[in-house]
């Protein structure tokens, strides 16, 4: 049976961990050839170890690279090109979350450092990735924001600037490419159980995490976290054949908390 | 393995454009279907379709904006099926017509059709569900749900109405295993629009094409299958970009 990604070339970013590691697995499994980026050496090994038990014959690349340095975005371009010859899917997903304070208090240095990861590090990646899909005629890109992009969530003034950021940006070279048959689009992840959340509720409760995570999903309407794979048939989707007429958007996945009062 | 194997669908507006084409792939996914249409023109025609390769499919023909009607819709559904898994929430109607022309009875009709109808229809799948254990609603809003236009208040109106309907109910259902989410369809290649419009429309529309129903359909069935199972009172808007703009 031939599957949505055969013959496809995909990057996933911050790989290592995570969302990126979930939507590698799933679009591995579903036949296709991956670079996979994160600053963590070891993170993409234990991914590309976990994607050859389920899919064994999958062709992978790791690229180390911070994705806020433009000339390690261009060099893992550069290098999927080189070697796959084309580019079809672009999972632009690294972010980190940054300190959790009031805004007087976040201070302009922790601001500079999660602006330039989450916001220019999404950027310099589409900048490279789309000059490539535009030779190619095709291919689709999906931008990890998240609720805090989307809702005001409080004491993340980085992170929340940086993912309303990356949204804006999303509609704007949505509108650019959609023409030259590129769909670019965002999604919106609420609580997803990743290493990021189990630090984001270690800075709120220290050794107390789980039964602050317990209290933390209460309002959610689901009353749970979602699950990384949850993520990975989502990312899997949008970037695949089945999604050609979704530009230009952004998909909450949440459970519904984005929409209750 | 099929996404939707042994899963009861009913789908309204199920014999043209974006419904028959997901009744189309739900099949193909392992769904029996229940097609449900005021007008049952190709009906015999699209369930010999159906059941030619092999699926379950049968038609009940309906107004999804009379209860009478609706009812009779799940009592052969749960004859013929026993259960209700999906529904694929979509027959729809849109006029175009300036506001100072509009008689209120056009004006009701379509918000009866569109809106009303969504939420009779929602409503006994709700019913069928808690007594199973859940399921999933998808409905068909539009991106006029989102945005406005001149000419289509009715519709407009109704539109978005189903778009914060769809969210209460999601939120209604969330911890009892019913879904539901809606579908903003952009411009779509369907008989809803009319031939001689379509240029305009593709020229309005970022990608510069109309969207398929192919493409709608594929979207539906992410949102019906278990891939969407942490998405709920939600929305999926495949409009080509036309309302980043
Ligand atoms: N988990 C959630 O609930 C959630 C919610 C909303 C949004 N998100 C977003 O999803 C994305 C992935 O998050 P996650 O939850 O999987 O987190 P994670 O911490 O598990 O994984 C993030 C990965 O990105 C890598 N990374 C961080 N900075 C990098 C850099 N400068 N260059 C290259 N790689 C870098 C990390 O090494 C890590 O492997 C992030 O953009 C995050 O903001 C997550
Ligand atoms: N085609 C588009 O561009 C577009 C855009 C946004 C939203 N939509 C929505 O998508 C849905 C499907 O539309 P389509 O484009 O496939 O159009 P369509 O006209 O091809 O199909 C709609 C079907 O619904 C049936 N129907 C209408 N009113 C009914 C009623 N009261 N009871 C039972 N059946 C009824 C019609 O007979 C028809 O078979 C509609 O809700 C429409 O508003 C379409």
């Amino acid at each position: 049976m031939s599957k949505r990604f055969d013959e496809q070339v995909v990057i996933i970013t911050g790989a290592g961990s995570g969302l990126g590691e979930a939507a590698a697995l799933q679009i591995a499994k579903e036949g296709a050839k991956l670079t996979l980026v994160d600053l963590n050496t070891e993170g993409l090994e234990k991914t590309k170890e976990k994607i050859l038990k389920v899919a064994p014959e999958a062709e992978v690349l790791l690229v180390t690279a911070n994705v806020a340095n433009e000339k390690e975005v261009k060099n893992y371009v550069d290098k999927t090109v080189e070697i796959f010859g084309r580019i079809d899917g672009f999972f632009n997903n690294a972010g980190i979350e940054g300190k959790q304070n009031l805004t007087e208090d976040f201070g302009s240095e922790e601001f500079d450092r999660v602006i330039s990861v989450n916001l220019n590090g999404v950027f310099y990646g589409m900048q490279y990735v789309l000059k490539v899909m535009r030779k190619q005629g095709s291919g689709s890109i999906l931008n990890c924001a998240s609720v805090g992009g989307i809702r005001g969530v409080g004491n993340q003034s980085g992170y929340s600037a940086s993912k309303h950021g990356v949204i804006g940006l999303t509609r704007n070279s949505a509108i650019e490419y959609g023409q030259y048959g590129i769909n670019i689009n965002a999604i919106a992840p609420g609580a997803i159980m990743t290493a990021m959340v189990e630090g984001s509720l270690k800075q709120m409760g220290g050794d107390n995490w789980e039964e602050v995570g317990k209290e933390f999903v209460k309002p959610n309407p689901m009353k749970r976290f979602g699950r990384p794979e949850e993520v990975g048939y989502l990312v899997a989707f949008l970037l695949s054949n089945e999604a050609t007429f979704i530009n230009a958007t952004v998909v909450p996945i949440d459970g519904g908390q984005s929409y209750k009062y | 393995m099929a996404k939707l194997q042994d899963k009861v669908a009913i789908i309204t507006g199920g014999v043209s454009g974006i419904g028959a084409e997901t009744a189309r792939l739900f099949v193909k996914e392992g769904a029996k279907v229940v097609l449900v249409d005021w007008n049952d023109q190709n009906a015999k025609s699209f369930v010999d379709e159906l059941t030619g390769q092999g699926g379950e499919a049968i038609f009940v023909k309906a107004d999804v904006a009379s209860e009478e009607d609706v009812a009779n819709v799940y009592k052969e559904t749960i004859d013929t099926f026993g259960k209700v898994d999906i529904l694929f929430n979509n027959a729809g109607i849109g006029a175009v017509k300036p506001t100072e022309k509009l008689t209120y009875a056009e004006y009701r009709k379509t918000v009866s059709v569109d809106l009303d109808g969504t939420f009779l229809v929602a409503q006994l799948a709700i019913k069928e569900m808690l007594k199973t254990g859940g399921g999933v609603i998808v409905n068909t809003a539009s991106m006029y749900g989102w945005v406005g236009s001149p000419g289509s208040a009715a519709y407009n109106a109704a539109k978005g109405g189903v778009i914060n309907l769809t969210r209460s109910l999601g939120l209604e259902y969330a911890t009892r295993n019913i879904r539901v989410n809606a579908l903003c369809p952009g411009y779509i290649d369907t008989p809803i629009i009319p031939e001689d419009y379509k240029q305009t429309l593709r020229d309005v529309t970022p990608m510069k094409r109309l969207g398929t129903s192919e493409e709608m359909a594929k979207a539906v069935l992410f949102l019906a299958s278990d891939d969407s199972s942490f998405m709920t009172g939600n929305t999926l808007t495949v409009d080509g970009g036309f309302t980043a703009q």
